[in-house]
């Protein structure tokens, strides 16, 4: 192989495992939440936001949010968004709700490419936001395939 | 002989479950990956055993009936003894033997979406029992040879199974605790892979894990190490379908 | 047809509230991840999972949710309804490569 295609393969394998400084993500993550908020400010609380704290494996990580609401016409969530800071987009899944619903309460369960941030945004129907960041720390298998 | 292969058998149990010191791989998960297993309408290993159920139906069920009586304890036993072959089979070579000799069919690929569906579906029927390995005789040296190749040294790494999982099991490998390696939920699911599969597979992974070239499926030794594995877990409780990080 | 599972009570009162907790058999093939041979694995997602209540009268769409690569593989969604009326819930999944899927469940309400 030519030395220069050689650099050159060399520099494309880095391109795709290059991880982006933290900062990048962050500003990214708020600009997501930002965006799904309609603009309008997020507070902390009425959100929970439940996850393992150590995963054993970002394969299949079960999450449940759960937001305090009594779902009746007057008062009610519509949507409930989760972001993440470090995988390689920052939506994971969005969740549409309504009086129908009877509990805002829903499950899933999400990839994590790392040990990372996420946080769950609920907005009302009367358009406020509320959210819950946890911290998540992510480990590897061992003994896996090629 | 008979006897004599029951007396050493019951005498492995006896010993096992005084002094049991033998997790399942289920007692080192979190939480939220136990209720995983727990729960039948979470459980994604449950896709399979769904599918498995309808083949049940469709092509086993005439000569075998309901599952749940006569598939109960079937697994628990496996690897038996294979008159035809006069060596160890597995219980999803079994189901494919019954298929070609039995229902002239076709078998079913190794690792295939339908042949763990069946094997899953057949062995669920066995979940909460011990493992109760076959008294057959005519297993024991097969079941020598599987510990021989459980102690054996392999790979680039140079390392035996019982080095991990009978010495240093508790421990961490990178982030994971080190298993005590019992098979007490195969087929299951696993997070790494995504997907549900086999012992077979599991071992495979190992064998990669210390850089060895793995058996193929559906080598001997596979079975071999299957046959002893199931000896050093009897009387362990049957998990499948588990659930696995 | 992928394989589903869709567990909740087949009976409920008025007014209670019924969880319900879906599974389907689906790679969740995020477009990031390179195969065997090198090349990356080309995207293959379930985008949209819906869920209608049909009571007898009209079919009202009660929850639904968008999903992104971060969905891990065999989507398991769980949610809850109101249960107003005896009738049938329509479950329906849709994604790339033209993946559509569709279960439904009868619930009886006293």
């Amino acid at each position: 192989m030519k030395r220069r295609e050689l650099i050159g393969a060399a520099v494309g394998l880095a391109g795709a495992v290059w991880v982006r400084p933290a900062a990048a993500n962050a500003d990214e993550l708020a600009a997501a939440i930002a965006a799904f908020a309609g603009g309008v400010p997020v507070h902390a609380g009425r959100v929970e936001f439940e996850i393992a704290p150590l995963v054993e494996n970002g394969n299949t990580v079960p999450i449940t949010v759960r937001v305090q609401s009594p779902m009746n016409e007057a008062d009610h969530v519509k949507a409930i968004a989760i972001f993440n800071q470090s995988n390689p987009q920052r939506d994971v899944a969005n969740f549409f709700l309504g009086p129908r619903a009877g509990r805002a309460t829903v499950s899933t369960r999400i990839r994590l490419a790392t040990s990372q941030q996420l946080v769950a945004v609920a907005k009302m129907n009367d358009g406020s936001c509320w959210s819950h960041s946890v911290d998540v720390l992510v480990t590897l298998a061992a003994c896996v395939e090629p | 002989m008979k006897r004599l292969v029951s007396l050493m058998l019951a005498l492995l149990v006896a010993h096992a479950l005084a002094a049991d010191a033998r997790r399942s791989g289920f007692d080192d998960m979190s939480p939220q990956i136990q209720a995983m297993q727990r729960d039948d309408a979470a459980n994604p290993a449950m896709l399979w055993v769904k599918e498995g159920e309808a083949m049940w139906g469709r092509e086993c069920a005439r000569c075998h009936g309901d599952a749940a009586t006569s598939m109960r304890g079937v697994a628990a036993r496996y690897p038996d003894f294979d008159t035809a072959s006069q060596r160890p089979i597995t219980l999803s070579q079994r189901i494919n033997q019954c298929r070609v000799t039995r229902q002239h069919s076709t078998p079913l690929a190794p690792e295939s979406d339908a042949l763990l569906g069946i094997e899953s579906y057949v062995a669920m029927q066995s979940r909460g029992l011990p493992i109760a390995p076959s008294a057959d005789p005519r297993l024991q040296p097969f079941r020598e040879r599987g510990e021989q190749l459980f102690r054996g040294r392999i790979g680039q790494l140079d390392f035996s199974c019982a080095q991990c999982h009978d010495e240093h099991a508790g421990q961490h490998l990178g982030g994971s605790t080190i298993p005590q390696a019992h098979p007490t939920g195969y087929p299951q699911y696993r997070l790494e892979w995504q997907a549900l599969a086999s012992l077979q597979r599991r071992l495979r992974n190992c064998m990669n894990g210390v850089r060895a070239e793995p058996f193929a499926y559906g080598a001997p030794e596979l079975t071999e190490l299957e046959l002893y594995l199931a000896a050093r877990a009897a009387g362990m409780r049957l998990e499948t379908p588990a659930v696995r990080p | 047809m992928a394989r589903a599972l869709i567990t909740m009570p087949t009976t409920a009162k008025r007014g209670d509230v019924v969880e319900i907790r879906t599974l389907i058999a689906h790679p969740m093939e995020t477009g990031y991840r390179p195969g065997e041979d090198g090349a990356i694995v080309p995207r293959n997602l379930i985008r949209r999972f819906s869920c209608h209540y049909h009571d007898g009268r009209d079919e009202v769409l009660v929850f639904s949710a968008e999903l992104f690569p971060a969905v891990a593989a065999n989507p398991f969604i769980a949610f809850s309804t109101v249960a107003t009326a005896s009738g049938t819930l329509r479950f329906s999944w849709s994604g790339d490569q033209g993946f559509t899927q569709t279960e439904t469940a009868s619930l009886a309400v006293t």
